[in-house]
C-alpha cells in the first residue's frame, strides 16, 4: 500500500518542483477533408477539428482535478497542411484562408496552439508546398494559436537546400510583417530535419501521415523536479549521478503514461506515443540549465557542457523507456533559450553563445530553439545557420531543428519579450561574416553515406 | 474483488487544532465513503495526515468530494487534497 512518504514526495513534486504534463496533443487527420472546393476543403477542416477535439479540453481539466496534477496545454496537430490544401489552393492567399480556418477551430475547441501548416520538403518541393511556404509570413500574422513547420531535410533524403534558401527569406519576412502583433511569429515557425510524425510539442508537432485517424500523443517535463534530486548527490560519482536521473525520469514520465492512458480512455481516441522530454518554462526552477549547473557548471554554456547534456539526455531516456511501452516524439532534453530562465542567465551572463548551442543540438532532443537574432541578419546568413543545423540531424541521424526569430530594430543584448510559456530572451549575437555564396547554390545536398542501408 | 479505481487518497496539511480528523470522517461516513488506513505525523506544528479511502459506495461524484473538502478544510484553515491513487502507485511502483 502506498504510504505517507511517497505520497508526500508526488505532490512536493508537483507543488513544489513544477512536476506537470506539459501537454495532451490530439493528432487528427485531414486528409479526409480534402476536396477542390476551396470553400468546401476549410468547411470540412473545421468540422472534422470541432467534431473529433470536443471534449479533448474538458476531459484534460477533469484529469487534472481528479489526480491534482497541472496539465499546462492542450493541443491539436493536424495532417501537413501542404497535403491537405494542395488540390484547392492555387495562391499562397488560398492556403492563409486554411490557416485562419484552423485558428477558428482550435479557438472553438479551446486549445492554446495548433501545429500542422507543414509542408515536409527533405528532397524537393511541389507547387503546394512552395505556395504553402510562401504563405507562411501571412498566415502566421493573420492567426494567433496556428504553428507552422516545414522539414527541409532528412537523413534519407539529405537537404533541400533551395527550401533552406527559401526558409531564410520566409523567416526574415515573417519578422518583419509580425512587427505589429504582440508575438513575433517566428517564434511559431519551426525548420526541421528528420521531423517525427508524433511530435506532440510546439512550434513544431504536425499529424503525420503514417498515424491513424486521431490520436493522442502526450509531452511530460519537469526539470525542476530533476534538479532537486540531483541536489541530493552532491559531489557523487557520475555512476550515481545517472542512476538518479534515470529514476527521477521514470518517475515523471509514469504520470505522462496515466495522463495519456486515462485521457485516450475517456475520448475514446487511441494512444499513440509519451514523448519524455524535459522541457522547461520560464518559472524560476523549472530549467534544463539548472539541471546543467546542478551537474557541476557554473552556467549552461561553460566547458563541459556538452558532456554534462549528452549524459543527461541519454540518461533520461534510459530512465523514460521502462516507464512506458510507446516512446516518441522527440524525447530528450529541450534547451530553448527564451524559455528556460537558467539558459537566459548564461546567455546575459556571455556563457552562452549561437555556437555553442549549436555544439549542444549534436547531443540533445532538438536543435537551435527560440534563439532571438538581431533583426538585421541577412536572409542568406538565417538560411546559413539553419543550413548548419539541419547537417547535424542528417549526419547523426537524429531530428534537429531552428527556431530563429529575428528581432526587427533590435541589437545584440537588447531583451526581447515573447509572453507566457514563450518567455523573453537576450537577442544573441551572429556571426557576422558572409555564406551568400554557398546558400545561394541551387539544387539539395545529397543524402549521407550511412542511409544506405538496403 | 477489490475495486482498485475506486481507491482515493485525501491528504491534510496545516496548523494541528482540535477536529480535524473528526470533521473529515463525518463528511465522508454521511457520504458512504469508506476509509481504509489512516496515517499522520506532527512536524514543527504541522499537521500532515494521509487517508486511504474506497469511493466504490460513495453518493457523491468524486469532483464534488473533492470540492467539499476542499471547502471544509478552508473552514478548519487546513489545506485538503483529494486524488485518485492510481498516481502514486505509478509513480512508486513498478
Amino acid at each position: 500500500m502506498i504510504n505517507i512518504w511517497e505520497v508526500e514526495e508526488t505532490n512536493k513534486m508537483i507543488e513544489q518542483e513544477n512536476l506537470d504534463v506539459r501537454t495532451i496533443t490530439l493528432g487528427i487527420s485531414l486528409l479526409d477533408c480534402i476536396d477542390s472546393d476551396l470553400g468546401q476543403l476549410n468547411k470540412n477542416i473545421y468540422e472534422k477539428i470541432t467534431s473529433t477535439a470536443k471534449n479533448l479540453v474538458a476531459v484534460g481539466e477533469e484529469i487534472e482535478k481528479e489526480y491534482c496534477i497541472p496539465i499546462v496545454n492542450k493541443r491539436i496537430s493536424v495532417t501537413p497542411i501542404a497535403l491537405v490544401g494542395g488540390a484547392a489552393c492555387k495562391c499562397s492567399e488560398d492556403f492563409v484562408t486554411i490557416a485562419k480556418t484552423l485558428d477558428r477551430a482550435a479557438k472553438r475547441v479551446g486549445v492554446n496552439f495548433l501545429g500542422g501548416y507543414t509542408a515536409l520538403v527533405s528532397k524537393g518541393m511541389t507547387k503546394s508546398d512552395e505556395l504553402l511556404i510562401r504563405s507562411i509570413p501571412q498566415a502566421l500574422t493573420e492567426t494567433d494559436v496556428v504553428c507552422s513547420s516545414v522539414n527541409v531535410g532528412s537523413t534519407k533524403t539529405g537537404i533541400d537546400m533551395d527550401a533552406v534558401r527559401l526558409m531564410g527569406e520566409m523567416i526574415s519576412e515573417t519578422a518583419k510583417v509580425s512587427e505589429k502583433k504582440s508575438l513575433n511569429g517566428c517564434a511559431k515557425l519551426v525548420v526541421f530535419c528528420n521531423a517525427p510524425d508524433d511530435n506532440p510539442f510546439m512550434a513544431g508537432a504536425f499529424h503525420g501521415v503514417t498515424e491513424e485517424d486521431a490520436i493522442i500523443n502526450v509531452g511530460v517535463s519537469g526539470p525542476g523536479v530533476m534538479r532537486r534530486a540531483l541536489t541530493a548527490v552532491r559531489g557523487e560519482s557520475f555512476g550515481v549521478l545517472c542512476e538518479t536521473i534515470k529514476k527521477t525520469a521514470f518517475k515523471i514520465t509514469r504520470v505522462g503514461q496515466l495522463v495519456a492512458q486515462e485521457a485516450s480512455k475517456r475520448l475514446g481516441i487511441p494512444f499513440g506515443i509519451i514523448d519524455l522530454s524535459l522541457a522547461p518554462t520560464p518559472a524560476i526552477g523549472d530549467s534544463v540549465a539548472d539541471v546543467l549547473q546542478e551537474i557541476g557548471l557554473e552556467y549552461a554554456g561553460a566547458p563541459g557542457t556538452t558532456a554534462a547534456l549528452a549524459l543527461l539526455n541519454d540518461q533520461v531516456k534510459k530512465g523514460g523507456v521502462m516507464a512506458s511501452s510507446y516512446v516518441g516524439g522527440l524525447s530528450g532534453a529541450f534547451i530553448p533559450v527564451s524559455e528556460d530562465q537558467g539558459m537566459i542567465n548564461a546567455a546575459q551572463a556571455g556563457a552562452l553563445s549561437i555556437e555553442k548551442l549549436e555544439a549542444m543540438t549534436c547531443v540533445c532532443s532538438v536543435g537551435l530553439d527560440m534563439i532571438a537574432i538581431p533583426g538585421d541578419t541577412k536572409p542568406a546568413t538565417i538560411a546559413g545557420i539553419i543550413a548548419d543545423e539541419m547537417a547535424i540531424g542528417m549526419i547523426n541521424q537524429k531530428t534537429t531543428a531552428a527556431r530563429l526569430i529575428p528581432c526587427p530594430g533590435k541589437t545584440v543584448g537588447d531583451m526581447v519579450e515573447f509572453g507566457g510559456l514563450l518567455g523573453y530572451a537576450p537577442v544573441m549575437a551572429v556571426n557576422p561574416f558572409s555564406c551568400d555564396t554557398f546558400v545561394n547554390r541551387s539544387g539539395r545536398i545529397p543524402a549521407p553515406i550511412h542511409s544506405f542501408k538496403n | 474483488m477489490e475495486n482498485q479505481n475506486s481507491k482515493t487518497i485525501i491528504t491534510v496539511l496545516g496548523h494541528d487544532t482540535v477536529g480535524i480528523i473528526a470533521k473529515v470522517c463525518t463528511y465522508l461516513a454521511d457520504n458512504g465513503i469508506n476509509v481504509l488506513d489512516i496515517s499522520q505525523t506532527i512536524v514543527s506544528g504541522y499537521f500532515n495526515m494521509m487517508m486511504i479511502v474506497d469511493m466504490a459506495g460513495a453518493k457523491v461524484p468524486f469532483s464534488e468530494c473533492a470540492a467539499a473538502l476542499d471547502e471544509i478544510g478552508a473552514q478548519i484553515g487546513v489545506a485538503i487534497k483529494c486524488q485518485k491513487e492510481e498516481i502514486f502507485e505509478r509513480m512508486h511502483r513498478i
